[in-house]
């Protein structure tokens, strides 16, 4: 069945963009309607990114945009010509994990998964704000980021980790 | 059959997209017959969208106008605020923070940290009711279709208004920041195929009265450019409480902004707005007035809550606001006597 993001053109052309991601430019002809999540994963085949609720109240589909995290769902893709995006796919350097996502596997923090790439895209944004301080005040800065397996206890155990540790970029 | 139908030939809208690059261009690119959606965060109108609530057929981009983009201090000490600045950019900018404490806490009592970074200041005042049956094509909602019906008003109405309501609609305005902006006797900015002009808060917003499906007082082109801020901020003693159903990310239930000017413990001036009870955010003059030179007391927010909510109707499920909200300005008045007690996220203090 068709959603709205994959609604069949009906005379508007496609327009062409062209933004970074994960460090590679890409040049994409893009009808306007597509969300940046669709355009990542159906377009880019960049499925790292999940669509949960697709309606911004699950966080799944965080990225970071122009050293931002925001939520690709709500995004257009048309919107982000010109922009810089990080996946999950971005973080790590070769085979070198990025500094959160070790931390998650030393604390359990996932059990299915799903929610996984938008925690720890919404963690590298949190770290990068530097508005945090408290594991009280990490816990409200994550509150956008949903985990239905309940693992958000390792979640939190991780970011701080971390955030106190060191680490991240 | 009916309804899969419909939802099928909805899930056909589609619609054109341009950059508009300055105010005059993005006002000479809408179109006269109303479909055109000027669009900035995207995130309210993104989700109506896929709702199938709104069907634009363009949508014009106006993130790329510079004169949207800044937060200054203009020379009679008010603070403007463009209208396409970030709602997490607002929150921490240094003036906001030091000179409106308030309206910075309230901003980050509100949506998520992702949210903020996308959703603009113009846009939070455009956001719509999140009312469930106003999202349910399955059901008419005067809002969506004027004249359907309410099905609200004997249905479901835990998180309905109290405050202002009509026999048409009971939805209420869901916005955190706009409570603050109400508190603070805010001005909005806007420009349009008419020209510039100045709405003050209290009227930038309606109650439903017999056309629910109006929001706002916006005229048809018209854009925000840049709400304005007096210079009295209330920065010394403030509070922000949102009560919801969950700790965070959640919509208010109810939520309280107060604003106080004391000398010692007697109140030169008050302002409280509530926000969660009403289809716009909620002031109430008399109340305001009967605090002032009165001590800074739980019984006299206790007087001021009560002729707040002389008229509070409840509906059933949202009975339990009234009381709600009569606690919940007694405790926001005293947490404003100690703002350092506020905690994160404008959750109740210890």
């Amino acid at each position: 069945m068709l959603t709205k993001n994959q609604a069949p053109k009906r005379g508007v052309d496609s327009q062409s963009i062209c933004f970074t991601i994960n460090g590679r430019r890409e040049s994409i002809s893009i009808e306007p309607w597509v969300s940046l999540l669709d355009c990542l994963r159906d377009h880019l085949n960049l499925t790292g990114s999940k669509k949960g609720c697709d309606h911004g109240q699950c966080g799944a589909c965080t990225i970071i945009c122009d050293g931002k995290r925001i939520l690709s769902c709500l995004s257009l893709a048309v919107m982000k010509d010109g922009a810089e995006i990080t996946t999950i796919e971005g973080i790590a350097k070769g085979d070198e994990l990025h500094p959160l996502q070790q931390a998650f596997i030393d604390h359990d923090a996932f059990q299915c998964g799903y929610c996984t790439p938008g925690q720890i895209c919404s963690a590298i944004g949190l770290l990068k704000e530097g508005k945090a301080n408290s594991r009280t005040e990490v816990k409200e800065m994550m509150s956008g980021n949903l985990c239905r397996c309940g693992a958000n206890v390792g979640i939190i155990d991780a970011i701080m980790q971390v955030k106190d540790g060191g680490g991240h970029e | 059959m009916r309804s899969c139908r419909l939802r099928m030939e909805a899930a056909m809208n589609s619609f054109e997209y341009k950059q508009a690059k300055d105010i005059p261009e993005a006002l000479s690119l809408a179109r006269a017959d109303g479909t055109t959606t000027f669009v900035a965060g995207g995130t309210n109108l993104l989700d109506l969208w896929k709702y199938n609530i709104t069907n634009p057929s363009q949508l014009i981009d106006i993130n790329h106008l510079t004169e949207l983009s800044e937060i200054r201090l203009l020379e009679d000490g008010v603070l403007m605020i463009g209208a396409g600045v970030r709602n997490a950019e607002t929150a921490y900018h240094p003036i906001v923070e030091q000179n409106y404490p308030l309206l910075s806490r309230a901003i980050l009592a509100g949506a998520s940290p992702q949210i903020r970074n996308m959703a603009t200041n113009g846009g939070n005042l455009l956001q719509r009711t999140r009312c469930y049956y106003f999202y349910d094509h399955e059901v008419p909602c005067n809002k969506r279709i004027p004249g359907s019906g309410c099905p609200a008003m004997s249905g479901y109405n835990r998180m309905h208004a109290i405050l202002g309501t009509s026999e048409h609609c009971i939805a209420v305005f869901p916005s955190d920041m706009c409570v603050a902006l109400a508190a603070l006797d805010a001005v909005v900015n806007v420009t349009g195929p008419e020209g510039n002009r100045s709405i003050a808060f209290a009227d930038f917003h309606r109650l439903p009265g017999d056309t629910p499906h109006l929001d706002n007082n916006l005229k048809e082109g018209e854009l925000i450019t840049a709400i304005k801020v007096p210079e009295k901020g209330f920065a010394t003693n403030y509070a922000y409480l949102k009560l919801r159903d969950r700790h965070s990310y959640a919509f208010a239930l109810v939520s309280v902004a107060t604003g106080l000017a004391l000398d010692g413990n007697r109140i030169l001036e008050a302002r409280i707005a509530l926000g969660g009870v009403a289809h716009k955010p909620w002031r109430s003059l008399s109340a305001e007035a009967f605090l002032k030179g009165r001590e800074a007391n739980a019984e006299n927010f206790a007087g001021a809550a009560d002729l707040i909510l002389k008229e509070a109707k409840g509906f059933g499920h949202n009975d339990f606001k009234i009381k709600l909200a009569k606690k919940a300005i007694i405790r926001n008045g005293l947490m404003a006597l100690k703002p350092e007690s506020q905690l994160p996220g404008a959750q109740p203090s210890a």
